[in-house]
């Protein structure tokens, strides 16, 4: 029988089946680049904001501590974005005819409520509980980034699951001191910049971590894992 | 749920197969009698029970093809397409979200915390205190008080209920007149002007309809209203109100006192057809103290009560029982006669001899109450007519009971009346035309009134012919007696309002609100207010003001007084004091009216219905889908006979009947119900609901339909007649049945086998002195098996279930609905096996047809450590904790169910479709913000509320300690009245579940199965009289 396709049609199959495993094999690259693109995850992303809210101006060259406004930090699962009543400690006697806090002003004028846009936000099968991550060495730049050094604030990281799970598999990466958790400029330790703990001058994270893990009783890796820790 | 949804012609052979009763009797007298068996449809083993036994869920294919009609190349086109779709549902961008802060913030609330206040939940008039949880200003779930006589910690199912009705979107939401829509401030306006009208003539033709009224500010206004206008009149009426009890009362003692209970210290507890842990004035309370003598915690020496129960239609007090004799309603009378004779009150005998009683029975009865004088309890049900609740004051006084373990307070009514009476005379007026103004408060009398009263007739006679000039019906919802009033104005719920009420011992409850209301609610107060002129006063000012003249204490010292009664939820000593009274002597011999007749005439006996009570709570979807004791019908009534009386009028479950009483007729489905005596027929009321909304409007028949003044709960010369229609019920009955036997290969080694596989393990007091150890599995070899085993170094959390003090009550089942979101999914989902309650309570038979023993399991996930579910699972959406939890992600699971199918349990339930409502913004409010609300194809189950787990886990870490016992308390054990579970650490030895398990009557299910459950079960033992057989 003779052959139904010319020789040169070879080529033509070839290059359809490499090509589509380029073709897949590229797809999947773009869509993996898209699912942790800021765009998706809403990493690095300023949103509109009532007022421009700077972090880097009142945490950072203020030195207003997170727990003035974030009240309920210590006590809640959630941190609490505070209310106007809040904002007019201090503005009720500075900047009291700025234009740009006009919003804040007729808030706590009328009585309405600001409305902001959440930075972090995760889904809502998931129960993040902050009170137990600052009670347990967890600081506050440890997710939300260099919030002093923002002046309009941004999200520091996916707050995907696979983010989430790395620092549970292995606290002793992020744990610092408790006296040092809601300070915006920590640094983990080095050489150049070592940490004091009960005395003792750590130079590497790991070693203070596996110190702090132990000291704080921090739930065994089994637990941190366990599914219904943050799902329910 | 319209009828002719329900209603199948004879043709439709997938509804039911005919059952064949005798072969049934036959089966259970055989030698290969079943253990125990769950219904009548098992015990003849037809083919819509195996197709239940045999899958989780059953593949009702017949139906399933007449519902949807595919064809097979559609199902495969929408197979492809799902496929195809799947992957793409994860790719969601998270919608924006908005944080809106406070601008001035209140008081103690921390944003993520919840907040806890006493209330009270006002009952038929009798308030039982509760704690309600707050989250950010919404009330989502109700605790019961530890500190109210009424609850003592406990809770029932209308409780746990009650706060669906806060959200419920059928509530009537605006003021109405003549239908259209009004506002408050008209109302108010118009009335103030009636007022004007009426002082003139002193309330000429003012009449005023309530419930049951026991709220001492209520009562003081309605006295401040009547003293202004001393013509006017009041009248109340509740379809289920405790007349008997009220008129035996009068009858004993001449006047109407409240009879208290004292269970915790009863020995012998005698119950004639009194339902008196699941119904009535305390039954938390009641519920509590029985249990409290059903502990074993001292093995084989510990001191059980004995409970005697003689009553007609199956109940719970009937199932705990010790001794349940069926008797007909009516035999009640010959039997509390024989009985006030053996213990020395002189009564003549019944006109209507029972030959239902067994010889001796009464003897060992009374020989047991003569035995344990001063520590005994004869209590009558509410069905039973006054002369029986007088006998039963009569037989407590001389036991010497009086006193000891039965009190007598005044009533705790602030006018306790006749309802009956007083609703005839309120009827009389109306069709007399003496009536201009018509008040009624929070009551539906067009719906439930005796039919003979035709309370519905008199009011639109009334109305249409101007005599009536205006009716004000003040409800929840727009109901039944809303539609004909001139005005309707929207009640308040009582977690909207301020009041006050009291407890079955007179302690006052404070109510206050959780919230403001909703809609233009306003509370009966409100209304009062304006009609007493003092239309500025605020319910909050009028509670205050009224508790502000009562008490001695004054400015600092009554504030702190008024802060502690709200903090604590009860009022310090405001019980009631013991009074003390002796029945008269001659009531006995002057009421013997009752005539003889012929026994084998089929009775009628009216029930608030176990589940939706006496209608009220009809739009309540929990409680509709609310499996009811012993029967476990949801979202129906029926006429409920005997196996009896089945075969002898030729009937079975499931035939559509005419029952005529008197020239009335309703047409209801017929339910065989094992243990109801024979020659009687049970309705239960509050179903068959013209205006209830959306849920309640519908389901059921109308009882009060047959139901007169004059016999308002047993009636004589009931005619059944089939006609030839079939009625679906959607019963639990044979739903999630164990599958115990599995397929044996060896049907000889099995029997033997299965003996130490009962699922319910049961003995006799008598027994256990014995072999305290009957429980225990001997046989088995424990820790084997091929998978690596589990270490548990922190917590482990586990559960222990005692059967001795389970009351079968639901109260877990509602409170477990109402803490985890739990989705209701009306009665045709329920027939079809996919109702989605992550805990149910078994019920199993033991002995004859005519009087089984009746048992209660409840079944949560058992959470084993060898889960089969776990190992089933392609996608890993279930999975093993470190703390022995049985974990469920939802957002991982993709539907495949393999899980639900490898559970011997069978205690999963899946989301066939989206039966969380997320279209109704309002049912919002009711959910819990800690659990996840499930979506369709996801498979969801008991997690041993985890959310508990791991706030109290949380407290505790940050407070540098472990979990104390008790701490976490899931929301089945919360809500128990009788203390049946107990959750906690099993790894802690001293913890109170770990005390349980080490009794020698724990035993978990199927434990051979290597499963190695933490829930277990603690063995019940019975406590009969040994001079009694059988």
């Amino acid at each position: 029988m003779a052959q139904i396709f010319h020789r040169s049609t070879n080529l033509i199959s070839r290059v359809s089946i490499f090509g589509s495993v380029g073709f897949i094999a590229v797809l999947g690259f773009a869509l993996y680049e898209i699912a942790l693109s800021p765009w998706y995850t809403g990493q690095h992303m300023k949103l509109q904001q009532p007022v421009p809210f700077s972090h880097r101006h009142h945490a950072g060259e203020l030195g207003i501590d997170c727990r003035y406004c974030h009240t309920s930090v210590e006590k809640s699962s959630f941190a609490g974005v505070p209310p106007t009543q809040t904002c007019m400690t201090c503005h009720s006697q500075i900047w009291t005819n700025s234009s740009m806090l006009e919003p804040v002003r007729a808030s706590y004028r009328d009585d309405t409520s600001l409305e902001w846009q959440r930075v972090n936000a995760v889904p809502d099968f998931v129960y993040f509980d902050h009170s137990i991550h600052v009670a347990k060495g967890i600081g506050c730049t440890s997710c939300h980034g260099q919030i002093a050094e923002m002046p309009l604030t941004e999200r520091a990281g996916t707050l995907y699951m696979s983010w989430c799970i790395d620092c549970h598999r292995e606290p002793e990466k992020n744990l610092r001191p408790k006296s040092e958790v809601f300070n915006p400029f920590y640094e983990q330790p080095s050489r150049i910049h070592p940490v004091k703990y009960q005395g003792v001058s750590y130079t590497d994270q790991h070693e203070l971590g596996r110190r702090l893990r132990a000291d704080y009783k921090i739930q065994p890796l089994a637990t941190l894992q366990s599914c219904s820790t943050c799902h329910r | 749920m319209s009828e002719d949804h329900n209603l199948k012609l004879n043709e439709d052979q997938t509804l039911r197969e005919s059952i064949d009763l005798d072969a049934a009797r036959a089966k259970l007298a055989g030698p290969d009698a079943p253990r125990f068996w769950q219904s009548i449809d098992e015990l003849s083993n037809t083919k819509s029970f195996r197709n239940f036994l045999e899958n989780e869920f059953p593949a009702n294919t017949e139906i399933d093809r007449k519902t949807f009609n595919l064809e097979r190349r559609d199902v495969l086109k929408l197979m492809a397409a799902s496929a195809a779709l799947a992957g793409m549902s994860a790719c969601t961008k998270l919608p924006p979200e908005k944080i809106v802060p406070y601008a001035h913030p209140p008081e103690e609330i921390i944003p993520g915390r919840p907040l806890f206040y006493a209330t009270s939940f006002p009952q038929h008039g009798v308030s039982v205190g509760v704690l309600v949880e707050s989250n950010m200003g919404r009330p989502t779930k109700i605790e019961g008080n530890s500190e109210h006589p009424g609850s003592r910690g406990g809770t029932d199912l209308f409780t746990q209920a009650s706060i669906l009705a806060l959200y419920d979107p059928d509530r009537s939401q605006s003021v109405l007149n003549e239908g259209r829509v009004s506002t408050w401030s008209d109302f108010a306006a118009r009335t103030s002007n009636a007022r004007t009208g009426l002082l003139a003539t002193k309330g000429v033709g003012l009449r005023i309809l309530t419930g049951t009224v026991t709220s001492p500010t209520l009562g003081s206004q309605i006295h401040a209203l009547l003293s202004q206008f001393p013509s006017a009149k009041w009248h109340q009426w509740e379809p289920c109100n405790g007349d008997s009890a009220r008129e035996g009362a009068r009858m004993a003692f001449g006047r109407p006192v409240n009879t208290i209970y004292h269970f915790e210290q009863a020995d012998v507890v005698v119950s004639l057809d009194a339902d008196f842990l699941t119904i009535g004035p305390g039954h938390a309370r009641y519920a509590r103290d029985f249990a409290s003598r059903r502990d074993l915690a001292d093995g084989a020496a510990s001191k059980l009560n004995r409970l005697y129960v003689a009553e007609s239609m199956p109940t719970s007090t009937g199932a705990t029982a010790d001794h349940r004799l069926p008797l007909r309603s009516s035999e009640i009378d010959d039997l509390a006669r024989q009985l006030a004779a053996a213990v020395g009150v002189a009564v003549p005998p019944s006109a209507n001899a029972s030959s239902k009683i067994p010889s001796g029975w009464v003897a060992a009865v009374a020989r047991d109450l003569a035995a344990h004088k001063g520590s005994s309890i004869a209590i009558a049900g509410e069905q039973q007519p006054p002369f029986i609740h007088a006998l039963v004051h009569a037989i407590n006084a001389a036991l010497g009971n009086v006193g000891k373990t039965v009190t007598y307070t005044e009533s705790i009514e602030v006018n306790p009346v006749n309802q009956f009476e007083s609703l005839r005379e309120l009827v009389n007026d109306l069709n007399a035309g003496q009536v201009d103004q018509l008040l009624i408060l929070g009551v539906n009398p067009v719906y439930d009134a005796p039919a003979d009263l035709n309370f519905e007739w008199a009011l639109r006679n009334a109305i249409g012919s101007r005599t009536l000039k205006q009716c004000i019906h003040s409800g929840l919802y727009n109901d039944e007696t809303a539609e004909f009033a001139h005005w309707h104005v929207p009640a308040a719920h009582y977690l909207e309002s301020w009041s006050d009420g009291r407890a079955f011992d007179g302690t006052v409850g404070i109510i206050q609100p959780l919230i403001a209301p909703l809609y233009d609610n306003h509370s009966a107060h409100e209304i009062l207010a304006i009609l007493t002129g003092d239309s500025g006063r605020s319910p909050h000012d009028n509670v205050r003001a009224y508790w502000q003249s009562q008490r001695p204490e004054k400015d600092r010292a009554f504030e702190n007084f008024w802060e502690t009664s709200l903090h604590d939820g009860v009022m310090a000593g405001t019980a009631l004091p013991s009074i003390s009274v002796a029945p008269h002597v001659d009531f006995t011999s002057q009421s013997n009216a009752q005539s003889a007749s012929d026994p084998s005439a089929l009775e009628i006996v009216f029930r608030p219905d176990p589940t939706i009570g006496d209608g009220e709570l009809a739009n309540n979807g929990w409680l509709q889908e609310c499996p009811k004791p012993i029967t476990r019908i949801t979202w129906d009534n029926a006429a409920m006979i005997s196996p009896g009386t089945a075969q002898q009028k030729s009937l079975a479950t499931g035939d559509y009947v005419t029952l005529r009483l008197a020239g009335r007729q309703v047409q209801a489905g017929v339910f065989i119900v094992p243990g109801h005596p024979d020659n009687s027929v049970t309705l239960h009321l509050g179903y068959g609901r013209r205006r209830a909304g959306s849920v309640g409007t519908g389901p059921g028949f109308n009882a009060y339909l047959l139901r007169t003044s004059s016999a308002p709960w047993i009636a004589r010369g009931l005619q059944i007649e089939a006609t030839g229609q079939k009625y679906s019920f959607a019963s639990f009955q044979q739903q999630y049945t164990i599958d115990v036997e599995g397929h044996p290969a060896d049907e000889e080694s099995n029997a033997a086998f299965n003996a130490h596989r009962d699922l319910v393990r049961i003995t006799t007091m008598e027994e256990f002195r014995k072999d305290p150890n009957f429980a225990r599995d001997s046989e088995l070899e424990k820790d084997i098996s091929i998978y690596a085993k589990h270490p548990y170094d922190g917590y482990a959390w586990g559960m222990s279930i005692d059967l001795n003090r389970c009351i079968g009550c639901n109260a877990c089942v509602v409170a477990c609905q109402s803490e985890n979101n739990i989705a209701v999914v009306g009665k045709d989902q329920v027939t079809r096996g996919r109702a989605m309650h992550w805990i149910r309570i078994d019920t199993y038979f033991r002995g004859s047809l005519d009087n089984p023993e009746m048992y209660y399991e409840p079944m949560p996930c058992q959470q084993c450590e060898n889960a089969p579910c776990e190992y089933v699972c392609p996608v890993g959406a279930t999975t093993h904790s470190s703390e022995g939890l049985n974990d469920m992600v939802y957002n991982r699971c993709v539907g495949t169910r393999y899980c639900s199918n490898n559970c011997p349990y069978k205690v999963r339930r899946f989301n066939f479709f989206l039966f969380s409502d997320l279209n109704t913004p309002s049912l919002y409010g009711v959910r819990n913000p800690n659990v996840t609300v499930r979506s369709r194809g996801v498979m969801e189950k008991c997690t041993y509320c985890v959310q508990r787990i791991n706030e109290a886990k949380i407290q505790s870490e940050i407070q540098n300690r472990t979990v104390r016992d008790g701490e976490i308390v899931t929301a089945c054990q919360g809500a128990c009245p009788a203390e049946a579970i107990v959750f906690g650490n099993v790894n802690d030895p001293a913890s109170r579940v770990s005390k349980l398990k080490t009794q020698s009557r724990n035993y978990g299910l199927l434990e051979d199965l290597n499963t190695r459950p933490r829930t277990t079960y603690l063995a019940r033992v019975r406590n009969p009289n040994p001079e009694i057989k059988g």
